[in-house]
């Protein structure tokens, strides 16, 4: 659920990065934390447990700049990969404005790749969502292990695996080294305003 | 469905809280979605990172509901946690916001929780008007 402020000027979405445990999702946000200055960010909250695997969300808040007369503050959010974390990731799903699927390109996460995959359209179905009507961008993470010794799945085969029904744009990435980071938050951010102006402000004179 | 406030419906919400605070002796209020957005506040939280606030707010609700949830309960209504100079009140309104309401030791949980009370029915009724109102648009 998006928040126009008309009085401020403000709209708040909620953008949530999905995807299986240890594939990233996570370290997309630290990098992006990372890389932007305290003008622009809040705090980078984060829910986890001793072993750094998240126990119930990161969370970081972002301005992104004005559009016409509105400024945009897109917070995000993680969810625990953990299979038996789903509790928590329903509670992390609620207002989602847009998704970002963080899939592992590791060879042995394919089946957790398509499990996590099926997981987030059944908990957004329970939610009375669609998970082909929201904003969504797959991100192939992991990208900086081809070449190594590590077996890795090709993008062609990733392609087909999680995207061959929704056809969202998708993003080779590095989430440690920052590749692909940025690009895959900026075309989440372009597709989730877009859609809650589409929603919400198209009838409005502003 | 998206929230849209107008400046009136913020006035009045901001009024409510202000009225919160010097009723009750509280020194923040803030109102919040249990999607963990910050829809207004009262009082001085200029120390505080009240965008996270607002965030691990929505996020406890939502886990002591599942608690309550599995105790057979519908859901709880307020959470109280005491600290050692800050304490934190959470109360739900409706359905779909929180009232967070930040006090020391210079008022009583008794007084805000009554404060708290009469408050959050002129809230629902003004959510109540602007959902409504969202919907039919």
């Amino acid at each position: 659920m998006a928040f126009i402020n008309f009085s401020s000027g403000e709209i708040h979405c909620k953008v949530v990065y999905y995807g299986p445990g240890l594939g990233g999702k996570t370290t997309n946000l630290r990098f992006v934390y990372d890389s932007t200055n305290n003008d622009i960010r809040g705090q980078l909250v984060s829910i986890d447990t001793k072993g750094d695997r998240t126990l119930f969300f990161d969370f970081l808040s972002l301005n992104l700049g004005r559009i016409r007369d509105f400024a945009i503050r897109v917070q995000l959010y993680t969810v625990p990969g953990q299979v038996h974390y789903d509790a928590t990731r329903k509670l992390v799903l609620r207002g989602v404005d847009g998704m970002v699927f963080v899939a592992d390109s590791m060879r042995v996460q394919r089946e957790k790749n398509i499990e996590s995959l099926e997981n987030l359209a059944y908990n957004l179905k329970e939610r009375g969502l669609d998970v082909t009507n929201l904003p969504l961008i797959m991100q192939y993470n992991k990208r900086d292990l081809e070449g190594s010794n590590i077996p890795v799945l090709t993008i062609a085969e990733m392609e087909r695996d999680l995207n061959s029904y929704l056809k969202v744009p998708s993003f080779p990435a590095s989430a440690l080294k920052g590749q692909g980071v940025f690009e895959t938050l900026r075309e989440i951010s372009k597709l989730v305003v877009k859609d809650v102006s589409k929603k919400t402000l198209a009838d409005r004179q502003f | 469905m998206n929230l849209i406030l107008s400046d009136q419906d913020l006035v009045k919400i901001e009024r409510c809280l202000d009225k919160m605070l010097s009723s009750s002796g509280a020194h923040c209020a803030l109102l919040i979605d249990r999607s963990g957005q910050l829809i207004a506040s009262s009082g001085d939280p200029s120390t505080l990172d009240v965008i996270a606030l607002s965030a691990l707010t929505a996020a406890n609700f939502g886990a002591t509901s599942e608690i309550a949830r599995l105790l057979g309960e519908d859901e709880f209504a307020l959470l109280f946690h005491k600290g050692k100079n800050e304490n934190v009140h959470f109360s739900k309104i409706g359905t779909e916001f929180i009232m967070v309401t930040l006090f020391d030791d210079r008022t009583t949980l008794g007084l805000v929780r009554l404060r708290t009370e009469k408050v959050i029915h002129e809230l629902r009724n003004i959510f109540r008007e602007i959902l409504e109102r969202n919907r039919g648009e």
